[in-house]
């Protein structure tokens, strides 16, 4: 144990530089605030929102898909549509937006002990930039021809051609005005949360004391911001495409018997640069999950995290890696098969890191303390998921398998829970665990378990026999499969189960939204920290923090953050700002 | 996509070197107390906003890199034609040059205090930036009556998008440098107003890069460039 405090006496955390920005009406306070914690609770409030639509959606596929012809309204257009926009907004209304926007903003400036963002004026853009472009997004809805129905990988040519849903209508251009908006207000919040981390720390506070919940949506919203612009690119050119007639995407095409105006271009390209966004977007919902998992993990089972170092190496690593593997999403586009190869081989590295985190959590829990509290019971559940859906990408990374399972329900399956169940689960975690500092209450213990339960039986209920109808060969995409030979009585049988499921879970989320309006007044009082968690967040003088996070002075850390059942200690936690030299915290690594 | 792959090795590279002056291999449960004796492990000893704009620049960066990937991407197909690049582009990119060390002036004049030299930058950078920019629709007008349209070939449409979108950056820059100017007209604080300067002034020798950059893409020069390096590899 080294005590590394400097001989002569410590400078006060406060730099002069920082100009608080204080509100002056009702106004600024609870609409346009420049408060971090303000903002991260709109960003939350409207990606939950806009989840709840995408929740509905996936309800009428499941019916359609159970239940087929039984459900008029549910036209093939209609299908599209729906596919279209669940994907999209799960992945980046809601995923994206939740975890950057929500959990960034309300964590980083308390965790790393600062007051606010460092451009709270840049923040409040970019949360209101981000309705807009939501609120653009739902628009499409109601405009002739409804939205795009081009899935949400949105395609050329199909996606602005006559024969999809919004393809000459007003759908895919709002869907890419509605994206390229989601960008410009993405990049604001990101410029924040990087520099944030890289300026706002407060005295003591360094790199390798933060907490992995920090790192994880740093590392993430780095990538973001330079992962988005190749989306930018894509969405500007498409737009072009379909709103003045260039040929950036579309090749000469005969269309009802009339050759479009378009020829030439290269739908490939878009898919490069599509997925060029794409493979990083998967890295960049999952890291935010990581660190917050690592965090959640650590304090419930009142353990110091296993391997720190090796984790903030391992989430870098990610980062990086993530950047050379999109084109494992185009093996079926028609490559050369050397790339296949190269991107088959740097697919199978990414699970080495990987790999290393899920070591470290199981380590982490060996002989620790464990509370099975609700946040931990998501974090268990999380490893469990993730591993399933980890284990399937690496089926899917190899060329050979991909190919003949890549228009089937299997990658539905496997991406559902490898991107959708794992982050959410997270997500529903983060929530139980950081509620009681947002609102001083808790959530309700029983209605809680209900969800954890039904939620994680639920998912596993609803994804394990899609790997199976997957494998059997039924394929994704369809709008009705009934007299079609891979579409066994089992198939069909278990289709129906996969929807009666689906709805259950989603029954539980409602279950979950009361729980979060019931419990703003009918909670436990938490107070400042019923975790006994060691990170700034929790040492906060007033629950919920107030404007400036932490009263007159700043906190000064001494120590990293997972200082839990340290030998010695009067607690079995030792916040980060709490002075001294204790004990001889065992090594981890 | 070579072209944005090495511009993300380049970031890369930053990155790691500033992540190697981080003590990443720390032993961070071993270590209790404040850690003050280590310079710039509490942040940079920058200004957050000169950070924040370098942040910002790599964004812009990433979005031309990837704007130059997809037009190299695109022209290797058969119905790329060139179109001609007008004359009044070089006119253009020494008006742009002229701003950008009429900025400089201003910002090392601000380093010293002198107020006036610095309005007088300050003046020069934001007239020949707009004239830049009436230059710009002055080439698109030409090469629109010569016939160059914008959806005839995708060489053209590369060119009014990629010249468009640079544009559109200095109409932002435009607006901060107005707020700038205004400062310096209304007695903004010194320290204040230097700093302004001098974000502007990276701001615009950054799109002057960017400028030149996409001026020998649209040109052709960058293809031939690559040609050669190509040739010299094989």
């Amino acid at each position: 144990m080294v005590d590394v405090t400097p001989a002569d006496a410590i400078p006060p955390a406060e730099v002069a530089e920082v100009e608080l920005y204080h509100p002056h009406s009702w106004w600024t306070k609870y609409v346009f605030s420049q408060d971090a914690k303000v903002i991260a609770i709109q960003y939350s409030a409207t990606a939950t929102a806009i989840g709840m639509v995408a929740l509905v959606l996936s309800w009428l596929m499941r019916l359609q898909l159970g239940f087929p012809g039984t459900f008029d309204f549910i036209t093939p257009e209609a299908y599209y549509q729906f596919i279209t926009m669940h994907g999209m907004i799960m992945v980046i209304y809601l995923l994206t937006a939740l975890f950057l926007g929500g959990f960034g903003n309300y964590l980083i400036p308390l965790m790393v002990g600062a007051r606010d963002m460092v451009f709270p004026y840049v923040n409040m853009l970019s949360y209101w930039i981000y309705l807009l472009a939501v609120l653009v997004l739902v628009a499409s809805f109601f405009a002739p021809g409804g939205p795009t129905g081009a899935g949400w990988t949105l395609y050329p040519p199909q996606a602005i051609m006559t024969g999809t849903p919004g393809g000459q209508d007003w759908g895919i251009i709002l869907m890419l005005v509605s994206l390229i908006l989601f960008i410009i207000g993405f990049t604001m919040g990101g410029l924040n949360y990087v520099v944030t981390v890289l300026q706002g720390r407060t005295r003591g506070m360094t790199l390798m004391r933060m907490p992995l919940t920090v790192w994880g949506i740093f590392t993430a919203t780095v990538m973001a911001l330079l992962a988005f612009p190749a989306l930018f690119v894509a969405c500007v050119m498409m737009l072009f495409d379909r709103a003045l007639g260039t040929s950036f995407f579309m090749p000469a095409i005969v269309e009802m018997g009339e050759q479009l105006q378009h020829g030439g271009g290269s739908p490939i390209l878009f898919q490069h640069l599509f997925w060029f966004f794409g493979h990083p977007e998967v890295y960049i919902v999952a890291l935010p999950a990581f660190g917050i998992v690592s965090d959640l993990i650590s304090t419930h089972a009142r353990k110091n995290i296993f391997g720190y170092r090796m984790m903030v190496w391992a989430i870098i690593g990610i980062g990086a890696l993530s950047f050379v593997v999109w084109a494992h999403h185009m093996y079926v586009s028609g490559m050369h098969p050397y790339f296949g190869f190269f991107f088959a081989t740097t697919t199978l590295i990414i699970a080495v890191p990987t790999a290393i985190k899920v070591y470290n959590w199981v380590l982490t829990l060996w002989r620790g303390d464990i509370h099975l509290t609700i946040p931990m019971l998501f974090a268990l559940a999380f490893i469990v998921t993730f591993v399933n859906g980890g284990l399937t990408g690496l089926f899917l990374g190899n060329v050979v398998v991909d190919v003949p399972l890549s228009d089937t329900m299997f990658v539905v399956a496997h991406f559902h829970m490898v991107m959708g169940v794992a982050p959410i689960i997270v997500i529903f975690g983060a929530i139980y665990h950081w509620y009681p500092k947002v609102t001083g209450r808790m959530l309700d213990e029983r209605l809680g378990q209900f969800h954890f339960w039904v939620t994680f039986l639920g998912a596993y209920l609803i994804f394990f026999p899609m790997h199976y109808i997957g494998l059997m060969g039924v394929p994704r995409r369809y709008h009705e499969l009934t007299d079609v030979t891979v579409m066994t009585e089992t198939a069909h049988h278990l289709n129906s189960f996969i929807s009666v499921m689906a709805l259950i879970v989603g029954f539980a989320q409602v279950v979950f939204l009361f729980n979060l309006i019931w419990s703003i007044r009918h909670g436990r009082e938490a107070g400042g920290n019923p975790w006994r968690a060691t990170t700034l967040e929790w040492q906060t003088p007033q629950t919920p923090p107030a404007h400036g996070n932490f009263g007159k002075e700043l906190p000064i850390v001494y120590r990293w953050a997972y200082d839990y059942s340290v030998p010695g200690a009067k607690e079995d936690f030792i916040p980060q700002n709490m002075p001294g030299t204790f004990g001889t915290s065992k090594e981890p690594a | 996509m070579s072209v944005i792959l090495v511009f993300l090795a380049v970031i890369a590279g930053f990155a790691g070197w500033w992540l190697s002056h981080q003590r990443l291999m720390a032993k961070p449960w071993l270590e209790q107390g404040v850690i003050g004796d280590l310079v710039g492990m509490e942040g940079s000893a920058l200004p957050t906003a000169k950070i924040g704009l370098g942040v910002f620049l790599a964004v812009v960066g990433c979005l031309f890199a990837l704007f130059t990937s997809a037009y190299f991407m695109r022209m290797e197909l058969s119905d790329w034609q060139a179109l001609p690049i007008p004359r009044l582009l070089w006119f253009n990119t020494g008006v742009l040059v002229l701003s950008s060390i009429a900025l400089q002036c201003a910002s090392v004049a601000a380093r010293r205090g002198q107020i006036d030299t610095v309005r007088l930058g300050l003046a020069t950078a934001g007239l020949t930036a707009l004239a830049f920019l009436v230059g710009q629709l002055m080439a698109w007008r030409e090469l629109t009556e010569d016939g160059y349209l914008l959806a005839s070939n995708p060489a053209n449409s590369f060119f009014y998008l990629i010249t468009g979108l640079h544009g559109l950056h200095i109409v932002g820059g435009l607006v901060a440098l107005g707020r700038t100017t205004a400062g310096a007209w209304n007695g903004a604080r010194p320290e204040r107003l230097r700093l302004s300067v001098e974000l502007c002034a990276m701001y615009w020798h950054f799109l002057l890069f960017v400028w030149l950059a996409i001026f020998a893409l649209l040109a052709g020069w960058a293809a031939t460039f690559i040609d050669i390096c190509r040739q010299l590899l094989t």
